[in-house]
């Protein structure tokens, strides 16, 4: 003990608790550095006697390697290393999220268009690209794999010849990564008591994270022989679990600090330079700097899986589903990745938020030579929705029923059953939200009419000043969305905090230390406003991310402010209790009440719950700090079986609905979204304003893809066409409507402060109300997305 | 080559610049001043605007030796610059609009020091800077250093835009994380409280 007395001079009553606690709009503690440039994102890192590191990229899909000449490269003045397959230290040379199937520089064969093949590090970077650009590679073109048909044909290449993961045993075919069925009830006996049965096949494009901020870092060898890394990633233990052994290494030499993220999306999941950086750097002993421009970034990180999709619903004639059929295809590229996750994901999820006692799902994705695919916000779920949601509107169509109304007969709710078996045990307002969205008032009619006439700017084609308005017809659509919340399917999601309390000039302070990738999200501020709201601490620090503290698990799956959030909470009661322990050690012989009451922390004092002021926090620690560090995990999950799907995979549930207003000139086949507003269940909002925020780029995502976001690969030499900003677009704030949003908080009991995952549900129901909205206005089908001009004048069939 | 200009109020050189080298990197990786971000590097995304004698552009597509002799604000000199124009014409933009800053008011332009080794805190944000805290336009913030310099140029021109008007003006600047809804909140944030003080 350091300190002993009394509990100081206390007078005044119960104070109102402690300001910037859970609830409330706090602000960013980043948002200074980042409106003025100091902020130090990954790409502005710097270091003295810096190098610059660059990749040479396969310009074929689908070859052999023949030779690698890296003599030229390696003599160009400026030049300090150039690196190659034969030049990885250690036995294992692979990497990747669950099968290790990527190869840090190819070896052997390339198997998609732009895969790592050489690195260089020189003195600029401009060096280095014209250095790389010497290094003469003779490749033996082999015949590519780009889709279901090509994949699995009899004598089809193999796009992995030697596969030896798990997921083989389940996977129909080598060139089939995992494959999820689910069965349940009889669907061939329900198909039969239905009135009315649709079917339709759709189209889903491969979509972009397109996070701004560039892949990029800085690797600093160390005297030990380790490397500190420098990097922007959503999760530093996975990076670090998947590093060390391709370095030689043992983890504890890599020492890992999260530099500012500039997005991510789900893009950061997998290693992009990270093994690059660190190579180049134990290789010529300096610092060495990746920065990926925009080009190298689409090939740099992977993407939201296209899919097709089959789907069959029956209904009764008043409306009741009685069944439903889907097969989904996902197309996973050439590396594992996250695919079998997103297979589990899309097959579990298929059925979205309704009750359908008789389903038989199949979801499976496919080893191609197309760009790898993996975690996007949605993950799985969005390929899903966008078909399941045409279905809906199809068969309302058929019915003669209003869209909404159908989707409300058979929402789900809490207590419902899902095709994997497990019960849905937390509100499940989807009626209740799609009531919602719709009441909410409506766009005016021709909105783009002003005193002065039309404002082309707010009409289909905008400044192009393609119409002033003959011509353009609106449309008004409806979508709602099941996504999961954290990692499913038996994984171990937990999450580390280390919290910190002591007094610092005369002031309780505490400091959070968790190795969460703040990504964006805003997993800072709530962090601060857990440790307040549970401390009575104004003053709270949140420590840079890093490897020095515990895994915090992955910024993805919508689970950090859960399960991260959790863990801080946790961590931050067990601090709370050692605190009163001190209390009551150093004061408890002056007043009862340190025996026999309630006590909280508020305002930086210690206080009973009838309101009673006992110490004052400094007080009571005096120059002790109390410093603990903790893992905490949500409650447990299981893997779905292998051939009926039936397993309780999944924590928690995350519920959204959209209405999209639109306007589509028929003539030219342009379309403005006018309005796009959002109902969500947040469960409870820690943070209103970056709830709105979240709920707002998560709608604005969905409508990119709608409308305009595709990356397109040439079927014949499965080639990217277009990885740039001028030819995959994103939507500007020219292509973006106003997204009111209504807020539902109805707790889940079983999550920390009742609270929801919901980053990732506004994604999915924002693509198909648009989509709805479109057919709306036109009455054409469109099973395809994006919708692209020609698809709406009748130029092109589908696609 | 060498490479003289104005970065902030500033007289800067650089020396030992290759031909090829855009405004964007010298002034990242040669001026320290890595506020000016590189999402694209060619153009689309708006990450990287400055203002090149008071007008915007994107910092990627300028050549380094194009900037020989002018004058440069970036995100870091904006609160300086705000804080400059409101000397100049009090509230911020000019009645009737359409007056921006003269290329002779951006030469005779300097910045307050600012030591940022002291700790001290040089000025005060620029109202737009603070808009966008305030508003919650800020989330990954790799888009807000573009975006700041757009709006903040924008608003010197047309203090009480419409939603169209913001829209228009900051269509070239891209961002992945907000929606823009909080974004347009931010900037009728700024022209409000520019219209309070006159």
């Amino acid at each position: 003990m350091a300190t002993t007395g009394t509990p100081g001079n206390i007078t005044q009553a119960h104070s109102t608790g402690t300001k910037g606690g859970i609830g409330e709009s706090t602000l960013r503690p980043d948002g200074t550095l980042k409106v003025t440039g100091e902020f130090a994102y990954s790409s502005d890192m710097w270091h003295e006697d810096m190098l610059w590191g660059h990749t040479l990229r396969s310009t074929v899909a689908h070859a052999e390697i023949r030779s690698i000449d890296t003599s030229e490269a390696l003599a160009t003045s400026g030049v300090y290393a150039v690196l190659t397959y034969d030049d990885l230290p250690a036995a294992m040379k692979n990497y990747g999220l669950e099968i290790k199937d990527t190869p840090v520089l190819a070896h052997g064969k390339v198997r998609h268009h732009g895969e790592p093949v050489a690195l260089v590090a020189a003195d600029h970077p401009e060096t280095a690209r014209r250095a790389a650009a010497k290094i003469r590679i003779d490749y033996v073109d082999l015949p590519v794999v780009t889709d279901e048909v090509s994949a699995t044909a009899p004598g089809a290449p193999l796009v992995h010849e030697n596969r030896d993961d798990h997921h083989m045993a389940h996977a129909p075919h080598p060139n089939i990564v995992h494959r999820q069925p689910i069965v349940r009830g009889d669907a061939n006996a329900a198909a039969a008591r239905a009135d009315v049965i649709v079917s339709g096949e759709y189209v889903f494009g491969m979509q972009d994270q397109a996070f701004l901020g560039p892949e990029s870092g800085l690797a600093v060898p160390a005297e030990d022989g380790g490397v500190d890394l420098y990097i922007a990633t959503q999760w530093l233990h996975s990076d670090l679990g998947q590093i060390a052994p391709v370095l030689g290494l043992p983890e504890e030499k890599i020492r890992m600090t999260l530099a500012g993220v500039g997005g991510a999306f789900g893009g950061r999941e997998d290693l992009s330079m990270q093994i690059h950086a660190c190579l180049l750097a134990l290789r010529t002993g300096k610092p060495v700097k990746i920065v990926y421009n925009r080009f190298e970034s689409f090939f740099g990180h992977v993407h939201r899986h296209p899919a097709k999709l089959w789907y069959e619903h029956g209904a009764t004639r008043d409306g009741r589903l009685t069944h439903m059929r889907c097969r989904i295809v996902l197309d996973g590229g050439a590396y594992a990745s996250a695919s079998p996750a997103v297979v589990g994901n899309a097959s579990s999820l298929a059925v979205g938020p309704y009750v359908i006692d008789d389903v038989d799902i199949e979801a499976l994705a496919l080893y191609t030579n197309n760009p790898p695919c993996g975690a996007m916000r949605g993950f799985g779920a969005v390929q899903a929705c966008f078909a399941y949601e045409a279905q809906m509107d199809k068969l309302a169509a058929k019915l003669d029923m209003d869209p909404v109304e159908l989707r409300r007969l058979n929402a789900m709710e809490q207590g419902s059953v899902l095709p994997t078996g497990q019960v849905v045990d937390s509100p499940a307002p989807v009626a209740e939200l799609l009531r919602r969205v719709k009441a909410m008032p409506m766009p005016p009619e021709q909105q783009w009419v002003t005193t002065e006439g039309a404002d082309v700017r707010a009409l289909p084609g905008g400044l192009s000043n393609t119409t002033h308005g003959e011509g353009v017809v609106r449309g008004v659509g409806y979508a709602v969305g099941l996504k999961n919340v954290g990692f499913s399917e038996g994984f171990d999601d937990y999450s580390t905090a280390r919290v910190r309390l002591e007094v610092l000039a005369g002031q309780p302070v505490v400091t959070v230390h968790t190795a969460m990738a703040e990504v964006g999200q805003g997993g800072v501020t709530v962090h601060a406003q857990i440790a307040r709201t549970e401390l009575g601490v104004t003053q709270v620090t949140i420590h840079p991310a890093d490897t020095q503290v515990g895994s915090a698990g992955s910024t993805s799956a919508s689970r950090q402010t859960y399960v991260t959030g959790g863990a801080v909470k946790n961590a931050c009661e067990a601090v709370r209790e050692k605190a009163l322990e001190l209390g009551r050690v150093r004061f408890g012989t002056y007043h009862p009440a340190w025996a026999t009451a309630e006590l909280l922390l508020e305002g930086g004092k210690v206080v009973t719950d009838g309101g009673e002021v006992l110490a004052n926090l400094a007080d009571v620690l005096g120059t002790d700090a109390i410093d603990l560090e903790l893992e905490w995990r949500h409650r447990p999950t299981e893997p779905f079986h292998p051939h009926t799907g039936q397993g309780n995979g999944h924590v928690q549930y995350s519920f959204a609905a959209h209405r999209a207003v639109v306007e589509v000139d028929t003539e030219l086949g342009l379309v403005k979204v006018v309005e796009l507003a959002c109902a969500q269940d947040v469960g409870k909002a820690l943070n209103p304003l970056s709830v709105l925020g979240q709920i707002q780029g998560g709608t604005t995502q969905g409508l990119g893809v709608a409308v305009m976001e595709e990356i397109l690969v040439d079927p014949k030499t499965a080639k990217v066409r277009n990885p740039s900003f001028t030819d995959y677009l994103i939507p500007t704030i020219l292509d973006t409507p106003t997204i009111p949003v209504d807020v539902l908080e109805l707790a889940d009991e079983h999550a920390p402060y009742g609270l929801r995952g919901i980053g990732e549900a506004p994604t999915l129901s924002s693509t198909p109300a648009v989509l709805s909205a479109i057919r709306a206005a036109t009455g054409l089908e469109l099973n395809r997305t994006p919708v692209r001009p020609e698809h709406l004048t009748g130029t092109s069939p589908t696609s | 080559m060498r490479v003289n200009f104005t970065v902030n109020g500033r007289k800067q050189e650089a020396d030992d610049v290759w031909e090829g080298e855009s405004l964007l990197y010298v002034l990242r990786e040669r001026m320290g001043l890595p506020g000016s971000k590189n999402a694209c590097e060619q153009g689309e995304c708006g990450s990287c605007t400055v203002r090149l004698d008071g007008v915007p552009v994107c910092s990627c597509l300028v050549a380094a030796g194009q900037a020989e002799g002018r004058e440069i604000v970036t995100v870091e000199g904006l609160a300086d610059y705000a804080k400059h124009r409101d000397d100049e014409h009090p509230g911020g933009g000019c009645a009737g609009g359409g007056c921006g800053t003269s290329l002779d008011a951006a030469k005779r332009w300097q910045a307050m020091p600012h030591d940022s080794q002291s700790g001290e805190q040089g000025t005060e944000l620029s109202p737009i800077q603070q808009a966008f805290i305030d508003a919650g336009a800020v989330q990954c913030g790799f888009c807000t250093p573009g975006l700041l310099v757009a709006a903040d140029e924008m608003l010197e021109h047309t203090p009480s835009p419409t939603d169209a008007d913001i829209r228009e003006a900051l269509s070239g600047n891209l961002c992945r994380c907000t929606g823009y809804e909080k974004i347009l909140d931010a900037v009728r944030l700024a022209a409000a409280r520019q219209d309070e003080v006159v």
